[in-house]
Formats: structure tokens, C-alpha cells, sequence
């Protein structure tokens, strides 16, 4: 039907469907736009941690006893824990994407909420890890200090610890944003606004979340498993 | 000579007379294609010329062979640019063996000279002709450039990393020393003078020390001072590793790597002393960041590196420093 | 197919008049108009520095400003210019105004994101003209550690945030033009068929969206490290501050690229038209822009040379220097080859390209000297180095951006400008520009270092040559300002395609529909079949 309008350009055929923007043809040219586009919003994120990586690469060869001392602070329990909460949301979201697709309303609502529901808990249990680290003065540049066994290497664990603050800082605040985007989307889904012929933002807002478990999955080994057979 | 017609600074090194060729080469060859291009535009912006919008030009729309032609024969002209320019720059970063070694430290905003026998200058760096000369330098705050335009030569001064730079003069007289790197409110005012003079004129200036010691024996006090020698003994019993003929040699570490004992491992040691242990040591050491200065540090490198068995080794003996009162030199 | 109408058309300017249409609008043309406003704003103030910068420069002794004064002004014409103009020139200006129209499509891929971008934009200025206004900043723009970190008592933090807002609005500008290039496209718009200025602004895209994420870590960073006290690269606990350089010069150096791509677009464009003839070797310099993006993100280290790097990396980046040169010369040569045998039609837009291959062709030039190890070591930090890249940057980008602009300022506003003033202004500033600049080579060779408030006597006469020329230059910009202000009152009906160019662009109306076209537009040949086509007179 449009592919002919499109053709022709009888592009401002009305009658199409109520969220075709103007200024596509078709939905499904609207559609390739918008994964086209949060693609590249990808990659523009893997270059935004990828400073981060760098950095984080540079000083783990030079100061590698640091990471070492640093990594063995952290909590693998609680990191782990939050590594397999995280895998498990970015299951329901797979799950709310395949509902909107298929067009079963309550049950995206539901896989959404899931999916925020263990965002939250994600978040919670970082608190609680960061509390843990202002406890014992590993915040750096906040009366920072550490053992004196490893006095002789304080300057570079607190280099790490800058890192480890900015990296899981940098990445809970995108799950912060995450959620915030999850509750547009639930709302949306609550108010019927999607279809099978459309959900792209439950779409857009899943390629998102993924990334944002991506993430933590390089962060998680990085930051509490450096050389922990030790 | 009138300033106001000069295009290039004096030649004052040996190296200075290279990089003037190098420069004035890339000069003609920029020169050719720039002035080529700009007549051709103007020739045919002036011999295609119409006033009338009507007109169309001729249908050319390419030419693989120009194309090739303007792609490759720049190149070519690129690459022996690039392998002349990187000649001079080895030359340039790469020091002959037998050198007079300067440290010097760059703060805000003014250029601390220290040379070997003890002798320092702030601003002011007085070097004998003929004869190659070695600064190794850092900065005890931000990045600095030590930067001498006479002598073609600069490197940045980088907290906490060593740099150098050599040059030989090649006649006597005074030039500017700069700051080529932004450091804050009188960046332009961190300027000094290079006096270059006679080799007999030069040992008469640095005869006229002010007493203190060399700068070997100033680290040999320092080593005392801070207790370092109650560890490192040089039979090599003590809780540390044994620092005679250390210097210039490798190390084997705690983690199985091999370290080479240079200026920056030795200043790496004093600070950060359980980053690298050498293999057989516990890492007991504690730091000294806050208790020794980068002056100190240098101190302290030119000590190790005068430990020598032999006797023939390299500057000063180890012995030969005179233990006398310690002069106020670390004034932090 | 104009004309249609008897009444007064309908445009995207005369369609609504009220404030809210504009702040509020999702055209791509209105947009573009409301970027042109605020890099113009922009543009005065760092100006206004450049200008106060010279004037200090005309003396040896610091008689006019204190060295804090000083430090701090040319890092705000250098905040100014880099971020708020230059990056944003031609592609927000005149790429979102024209990309769309060159497509044939009725706005860009994301319109309110397009809108979001000129917020994003707004307030990142806003942040830096107020860190500006209450104290300044005097890191330099490269804000390099641990200066900018731990010494620096200005507003740093203040101007690293608009910085780092602003980069959004770049990204996600860049994001909306990709997508736009390859999903908008007329039909029968095939990839060969493209403008130039498209590829460019292509290119461009992809340094936006690859590189600028890493200055805004990088900023982002130098943040945390500032505000926060964290230590990422503070020399004090073992960072290495030359780490802060190879994350800045990563983004920075590319950066260059997206202030030149845009405008050496806009150049083919105006050189083919004025020529009446195909672009020479049309695919060359397509490719060439997209091999300078890539290239582009291979080079960083060769701002480093003096930094300490090992001398086989310095080797590594210098050789990649001279490659990523050879595109440019490509272009150059390309270029020039189209005027031959042209029917070339005088007007302004086509001095001010001659202008800018003259100013662009020493920029680049000069760019062997400082890529070559032996002679940088001497050169770096010097004058031979602020008078490199403002050939590139403001006799390449700027005079490519005027070139643009006196193009499609007809298709823009619907009025013509004095055509004879206008060559005027360009002649002016390419003497002012010289005279100012040119000095500039010969005093960073003598060794003068940049960013001195105060320098040598021996320098003076070069410097007082430099600031004379300045003001040249100043009188040429408020001469461009004056008469195209004018243009928009007292200005001459251009009609729909005054230059009598190809391009889709030119076939609707001006100033365009709010839609661009009134139906959609076929493709069917290249984009400067001058020869082949006869050219449709208004």
C-alpha cells in the first residue's frame, strides 16, 4: 500500500497509521530510522565507557598489585548477586519486547514492571555497597585511606577506587535513566498505545537496557575479579 | 643585524643547522605546490571567466591518471619528509653516551638548574661549548616545557616521569630558555638564559660553588638522613636489596617481570615502593611521598647512581662525599 | 512548478509568526535559522576575546590586562570558537538546513531530537558564557591536567560542564544526520548521485557520533577528579596526567575534521556551480572526506611528540599524518582541476571559495611542517602552531562556512545580498587574515611560545604587524554582519535559484515550503550535470 505511495509521493496521504510522523513515507521506513538511530546511540555509549576501559587498561598493567589490593575490597557476593539479577532483567525485557510484539498488553505491562522492579533492586544493593566503602575510606578524594600493609600503594588504589566509583557510578546512573524510561514505557503500554505494527519504543527501550547489562557484565569481572585466586 | 629581518633564530647547536635544512627543504616543496595551485586557480578563474549564467562548462568529469598522479607523487614527496624529519628526530631525543648530565626541576614559574658537582641556578643555566650536554628534568607541580629555540630542542616537564634533553652548543653567548607549555598566571614569565661559555671559562664559574658538596654526596646524606641505609647495605644483608652497580642494570621482580634500573624506577621506588619489589624482598618498604622533594629524589638517583664496584665506574665515587654540616637544601 | 500560487506563498518563515512557533518549531529549517543565531552570538564573543588578545599582543609588556586576564581570555576565544562555533557552524547551520532540502525529504529523521539538540546546545552555552561572566576560566581550551585538575582556581568546572552538555548536542546531531543520509533519501537518490556537501556532512557524522563521547568521559572525568577529588590522572598518586591528552587529542584532533568536512563540502558545491561544471573526480573527493573521518581517528598522538611518548610511536603517528594529508591534497587538486575549462561566474560565493582554497591550501601546507618529528620538536607550542590551525580553522572552516552561507543565504532568507559588497568583505578578510597570521609562522620559528601575555622585545614587530592585520579582519566580519542584516530589510526578491544551480534544493521555493517540496522530488541524474542539463531560468 504506501511502498506505492512512497513511490509516487503522495506522501501526505492521510489515513495512515496514527503514529506515522509526517515526515516518513511508511512505518516501516520510520521503524529502520529508529533502530538505525538507537544503534548508533550504542556505539556513541561504547565509545563514552570506552575512555573509562582505557584508562582502567592502562593502570591495571602498570599498577597491577593496586587492582589487585583494590578488587579484593569489593564484595563478590554482592557483586555477583547483582550480576545475576541483572541478566535476569534483561530476560523479562526480552519477554515485555516479544508481549508488545505479539500484542498481549497485560503481559508486557507485567515484564516491564519485573524488569524495573529488579533494576531497583540492582540499585539497592549498590547503595548498600557504596555505604560499605565510605565505611572503610575507600571513597577517594573523602578522607581516603587504606591499610598499612598497603600504605606503599595507596596513591594507586586510589586510582582504582576513582575508577570503580566513576565506572559503577557512570552505569547506575544509566540504569537510573533506564527506569525512568521503563516507567514512560509501562505508562505507554497501560494507555494501549502500542500494536503489533508498532512499539518501537518498547524496542528502542530494550536494545538500551541490554546495553546497559552489557556493561555491568565487563564491570563486574573487571573491577572484583582481578586476580582473586591469589 | 636589524631583529626585524630575521626568519630564523641563531644556530647555536649542533643540532640547529639540521632542522633549519630540514625546515627550509619542506619550505620549497610546500612552496612549489602552494604557489603551483594558487596560479592555476587564478589562471583559470581569470582565463575561464564569463558573465553569463548561461554558459556551461565543458563535460570533464575525471581523470584516473591525474587522480593517481596527485595522489601518489605527494605521497612519495610525504614519505621522504617523514623519513628525513624522523633522522633529525632520533638525533634530536637520542643523546651520545658521554654527556655533561644537568637535572633540572620546572615549578611555577621558574626553571631550578642542579648540576653533579652540586652547583645550582634558578632561571639561569651555564653550559660549556663543545661539549654535549644532558638535562634530565620533571616538574614538581603542572606540565612544563623546557624549550630552547637556539638549540631547536624542547621536551614537556611531566610530574612525576623524567624527561630529557641534549644539545651541544656550538658558540658562546646567551639565549632564551622558555616555557612552551601553558602553566598558569606568569607562564610568560617563566623565561631563563642559557649562558653558553668556554670550557675554561665554564670549570671557573663552577669552581665558585658555594659549598655543599656534589650532588652525589648531597644524596649520600639524604640516604642517611631518611634511614634508607639501615635496609639497603651494601653487602647486600640488610631487609632491602643491595644498590651497588644497581643502576643501569635489571631487575628481576616479586611477579616474575624484569625491570630496567633507570631514573624513573629508581623515583617510582622512593614513592610507591611496593608497586615493583625486586624477587627475594618483602614489600616492607614505606613511602616516602611528603617526606622527600623532587630535587631530593634527583639527589638520590645520582647517589645510586654512583655506587659502582669498579672503580672506574661513572661519575662520582661513592666515598668521595664530604659528610660535613647539611646545607639547608631541602627547603620544603 | 513555483509560482503556482498567485497569493502570497507560504514559507517556512512567513507560515506563523509567533514565538512559541519558533522556540517550539521541529522544522529542520527553523532550526537551522536558531543555530545560525546563537553561533553568530558565539562568534562575537570570541571575537570580542581575539580582538582584546591582539590588541595586549600589539606591546611586548603586559600593559593593557594582567597575565590572569590574559590567560583567561584566550582560553574563552578558545572555548568559544572551538565549541560554539566551529563544530557548529556548518553542520547545524547550514546542515540542517540544506541536508534535508538536498535529499528531497520533508525534515530530518528526528525532528523533536533535532529540536532537543538546539536546547542541548542553548543551555551548554548558557553554562559557559556564565562560567565566562562570573570569573572566567584559564586552563586554555585544551584544559590539560593536572593544571585544570588541582592548580586552576577559574571557573573550570563551570565551563567543563557546557563543554560537556554542548557535545551532546553534537552527537546527537551527528546520530540525526546518519540516519537521515541513509534513510531519507529522495527516490532515485542514489549514494554517487549525492551532493558533495552530503558526504561531507556524512563524514562528518561519523566523527561527531564516534568521537565525541570521548571528550565527554574525558571532561567528565576532569570532573570527578576536580569536583569530587577523585585521582584519575593526578601525578600525585601515580596518574599520568599525558593520559588526559591522548583521551583529549582522541576527540580533539578529530574535531578538527568536523569543522573542515563541512566546509570543504560547501566548497564543491560553491566551485561547481560558479564553474558550471561536474565536479572533477566526483567519487575521489567523496572518498576523501570519508578517509579523513577515518584516518582522522588515527593521529592523535602527533599533538604528544614533545609529551613523552616513545620515539617509535612519535614515528607510527608522523607517518599517519602525512597519510591523512593525502586526502586533503586529493581534494585540493580536484578542486582546482574543476575550474579548468569552467564557464566561471564571478559572484560573491565563489570569491569567498578562491579565498578559502588560498587560506586552506597554506593551512594544510603548513601542516607538513608541524607532522614533520624533527622540525615540530622545535615548532611545537610555538606561533608556527596557532598560525597553522587558524589557516585551517578560520581561513579553511570559517571562510568555507561564509562561502556556504553567502550560497544558500538567498535560499535561507529569500533575499539577495550586495553582491559587490560581499566581495568586498571577502577580499578584506583574506588580506586582513594574512597579514594577521602570516607573521605568526616566522615568530614561531624565532621560538615564541603560545600563550604568552607577555613576550621578548625582539618579537614585537611581528606581533605588531599580527594585530594590525587583526583589525583588517575585524572591519571584513562587521562588514559581512552589516550587509547581511541589510539583506533581510532593503534586500532584492532572489527568486527560487538565483546562482541558476543544480541540487534539489534549488528547486523549490525560497524561501522553501514548510514542507520543502510541494510534491516529492525524483532523481534521476548526478548531482552537477551542468553540462547535460539546461538550467532552468527563473
Amino acid at each position: 500500500m504506501s511502498d506505492a505511495a512512497a513511490i509516487t509521493g503522495d506522501a501526505h496521504a492521510h489515513g495512515h497509521h496514527p503514529d506515522l510522523q509526517h515526515h516518513f513515507d511508511t512505518l516501516e521506513q520510520q521503524h529502520e530510522a529508529a533502530t538505525l538511530g538507537m544503534w548508533l546511540f550504542l556505539v556513541t555509549e561504547v565509545l563514552f565507557f570506552g575512555g573509562l576501559f582505557l584508562a582502567y587498561m592502562l593502570y591495571r598493567v602498570w599498577y597491577h598489585e593496586a587492582w589487585v589490593a583494590g578488587s579484593k575490597e569489593l564484595s563478590i557476593a554482592l557483586g555477583g548477586f547483582n550480576t545475576v539479577v541483572l541478566i535476569g532483567s534483561s530476560l523479562t525485557m526480552a519477554m515485555a519486547v516479544r508481549s508488545a510484539q505479539t500484542g498481549y498488553r497485560r503481559a508486557t505491562i507485567g515484564w516491564l514492571l519485573g524488569t524495573m522492579a529488579l533494576g531497583l533492586t540492582f540499585l539497592i544493593v549498590k547503595v548498600f555497597e557504596y555505604k560499605d566503602k565510605f565505611d572503610h575510606h575507600h571513597v577517594p578524594g573523602y578522607d581516603f585511606h587504606v591499610d598499612a600493609a598497603h600504605a606503599g600503594i595507596a596513591g594507586p588504589m586510589e586510582i582504582f577506587f576513582s575508577l570503580y566509583f566513576t565506572m559503577t557510578g557512570l552505569h547506575a546512573l544509566h540504569m537510573i535513566i533506564g527506569f525512568g524510561l521503563m516507567s514512560v514505557i509501562t505508562w505507554m503500554a497501560y494507555k494501549n498505545r502500542f500494536s503489533p505494527q508498532w512499539y518501537t519504543p518498547v524496542e528502542m527501550s530494550g536494545l538500551y537496557w541490554h546495553f546497559v547489562d552489557i556493561v555491568w557484565i565487563f564491570l563486574f569481572p573487571l573491577l572484583y575479579l582481578v586476580d582473586r585466586t591469589q | 643585524m636589524s631583529e626585524i629581518f630575521k626568519f630564523i633564530p641563531d644556530q647555536a647547536s649542533t643540532m640547529a643547522a639540521d632542522v633549519d635544512q630540514l625546515y627550509w627543504f619542506i619550505i620549497g616543496v610546500t612552496a612549489f605546490f602552494g604557489i603551483l595551485v594558487c596560479v592555476l586557480v587564478v589562471y583559470f578563474a581569470v582565463r575561464y571567466r564569463t558573465d553569463d549564467p548561461l554558459k556551461v562548462g565543458a563535460p570533464i568529469t575525471g581523470s584516473i591518471p591525474l587522480e593517481l598522479a596527485w595522489s601518489v607523487i605527494p605521497f612519495l614527496i610525504s614519505v621522504v619528509i617523514f623519513v628525513w624529519a624522523s633522522q633529525v628526530f632520533f638525533d634530536l631525543y637520542r643523546p651520545p653516551d658521554q654527556t655533561l648530565e644537568i637535572y633540572a626541576t620546572g615549578k611555577r614559574w621558574m626553571w631550578k638548574f642542579q648540576h653533579l658537582d652540586g652547583k645550582a641556578e634558578i632561571n639561569t643555566l651555564h653550559v660549556p661549548v663543545g661539549r654535549p650536554v644532558k638535562v634530565t628534568f620533571t616538574s614538581e607541580d603542572v606540565l612544563h616545557s623546557l624549550y630552547f629555540p637556539s638549540f631547536r630542542t624542547k621536551a614537556d616537564a611531566i610530574p612525576g616521569r623524567y624527561s630529557t634533553v641534549w644539545f651541544e652548543a656550538t658558540q658562546t653567548g646567551e639565549w632564551h630558555i622558555f616555557c612552551a607549555e601553558y602553566c598558569g598566571t606568569k607562564h610568560s614569565g617563566m623565561i631563563g638564559m642559557v649562558t653558553v661559555m668556554e670550557p675554561s671559562a665554564y670549570q671557573a664559574w663552577l669552581s665558585g660553588n658555594e659549598g655543599g658538596g656534589t650532588l652525589a654526596s648531597r644524596g649520600e646524606r639524604l640516604f642517611s638522613e631518611l634511614a634508607c641505609n639501615t635496609c639497603h647495605i651494601s653487602d647486600g644483608s640488610g631487609r632491602g636489596p643491595s644498590l651497588v652497580d644497581k643502576f643501569g642494570a635489571q631487575e628481576q621482580l616479586t611477579n616474575g617481570s624484569i625491570v630496567n634500573v633507570d631514573e624513573t624506577y629508581v623515583r617510582e621506588s622512593i614513592l610507591t615502593p611496593q608497586l615493583k619489589v625486586v624477587a627475594g624482598f618483602q614489600p616492607v618498604m614505606p613511602t616516602f611521598q611528603g617526606l622527600v622533594n623532587e630535587e631530593g629524589v634527583m639527589a638520590l638517583i645520582e647517589y645510586v647512581k654512583s655506587l659502582q664496584s669498579s672503580p672506574g665506574g661513572a661519575a662520582a665515587p661513592s666515598t668521595a662525599g664530604t659528610p660535613a654540616a647539611a646545607p639547608p637544601q631541602e627547603n620544603r | 512548478m513555483e509560482m503556482t500560487l498567485a497569493a502570497p506563498r507560504v514559507d517556512y518563515l512567513n507560515e506563523k509568526h509567533t514565538v512559541a512557533s519558533w522556540l517550539l518549531t521541529k522544522d529542520h529549517k527553523r532550526i537551522g535559522i536558531m543555530y545560525l543565531v546563537v553561533v553568530s552570538l558565539a562568534f562575537f564573543v570570541g571575537g570580542l576575546f581575539a580582538s582584546l588578545i591582539r590588541f595586549e599582543l600589539a606591546t611586548p609588556a603586559g600593559d593593557l590586562v594582567t597575565s590572569d586576564t590574559y590567560n583567561k581570555l584566550f582560553t574563552m576565544h578558545g572555548v568559544a570558537m572551538v565549541f560554539f562555533v566551529l563544530i557548529p557552524a556548518v553542520p547545524a547551520i547550514l546542515g540542517n538546513f540544506v541536508l534535508p532540502l538536498m535529499l528531497g525529504a520533508k525534515d530530518v529523521a528526528f525532528p523533536k531530537i533535532n529540536l532537543l539538540s538546539w536546547y542541548v546546545f542553548v543551555i551548554g552555552f548558557l553554562f559557559t558564557l556564565y562560567a565566562m561572566i562570573t570569573g572566567g576560566v584559564d586552563t586554555g581550551w585544551t584544559f590539560y591536567t593536572p593544571y585544570s585538575s588541582r592548580a586552576s582556581s577559574t571557573n573550570v568546572m563551570m565551563t567543563g560542564i557546557g563543554v560537556f552538555i554542548t557535545g551532546f548536542s553534537s552527537i546527537l546531531t551527528g546520530l540525526n544526520f546518519m540516519v537521515t543520509i541513509h534513510r531519507m533519501r529522495a527516490p532515485g537518490l542514489t549514494w554517487f548521485r549525492l551532493p558533495l556537501f552530503v558526504w561531507a556532512i556524512y563524514s562528518t557524522s561519523l566523527v561527531q557520533v564516534l568521537g565525541t563521547p570521548v571528550i565527554a568521559i574525558t571532561v567528565l572525568a576532569l570532573a570527578v577528579e576536580r569536583g569530587l577529588g577523585f585521582g584519575i590522572f593526578d601525578p600525585a598518586l601515580g596518574g599520568d596526567p599525558v593520559l588526559f591528552q591522548h583521551l583529549f587529542w582522541f576527540y580533539s584532533h578529530p574535531a578538527v575534521y568536523i569543522m573542515i568536512l563541512p566546509p570543504m563540502g560547501a566548497i564543491s558545491e560553491v566551485l561547481a556551480c560558479f564553474s558550471r561544471k561536474n565536479i572533477f573526480g566526483y567519487s575521489f573527493v567523496a572518498f576523501s572526506s570519508l578517509a579523513i573521518a577515518i584516518f582522522g581517528f588515527l593521529v592523535w598522538a602527533h599533538h604528544l611528540f614533545v609529551a613523552g611518548i616513545s620515539t617509535y610511536s612519535a614515528l607510527v603517528f608522523s607517518f599517519l599524518t602525512y597519510a591523512v594529508a593525502i586526502p586533503s591534497a586529493v581534494k585540493t587538486f580536484n578542486w582546482t582541476a574543476t575550474l579548468y575549462k569552467g564557464a566561471i561566474w564571478l559572484k560573491a560565493p565563489m570569491i569567498w571559495a578562491i579565498c578559502f582554497l588560498g587560506l586552506f591550501l597554506v593551512g594544510g601546507l603548513t601542516g607538513l611542517f608541524t607532522a614533520a618529528l624533527g622540525v615540530d620538536v622545535h615548532i611545537h607550542d610555538t606561533y608556527f602552531v596557532v598560525a597553522h590551525f587558524h589557516f585551517i580553522m578560520v581561513g579553511g572552516a570559517i571562510m568555507g562556512y561564509f562561502a556556504g552561507l553567502h550560497f544558500w543565504w538567498p535560499k535561507m532568507t529569500g533575499r539577495m545580498y550586495s553582491d559587490a559588497a560581499a566581495k568586498v568583505a571577502a577580499v578584506i578578510v583574506f588580506v586582513g587574515f594574512n597579514l594577521t597570521f602570516g607573521p605568526q609562522f616566522i615568530l614561531g620559528y624565532l621560538g615564541m611560545p603560545r600563550r604568552y601575555h607577555m613576550y621578548p622585545e625582539e618579537f614585537q614587530v611581528l606581533n605588531v604587524l599580527s594585530s594590525a592585520g587583526a583589525s583588517i579582519l575585524a572591519v571584513g566580519y562587521v562588514l559581512v554582519a552589516i550587509y547581511l542584516i541589510a539583506s533581510l530589510f532593503n534586500g532584492e526578491e532572489a527568486g527560487d535559484n538565483p546562482w541558476h544551480a543544480t541540487g534539489l534544493e534549488w528547486t523549490t521555493q525560497s524561501p522553501p515550503l514548510p514542507h520543502n517540496f510541494e510534491t516529492q522530488p525524483v532523481v534521476t541524474e548526478g548531482a552537477y550535470e551542468y553540462s547535460k542539463r539546461e538550467i532552468k531560468v527563473v
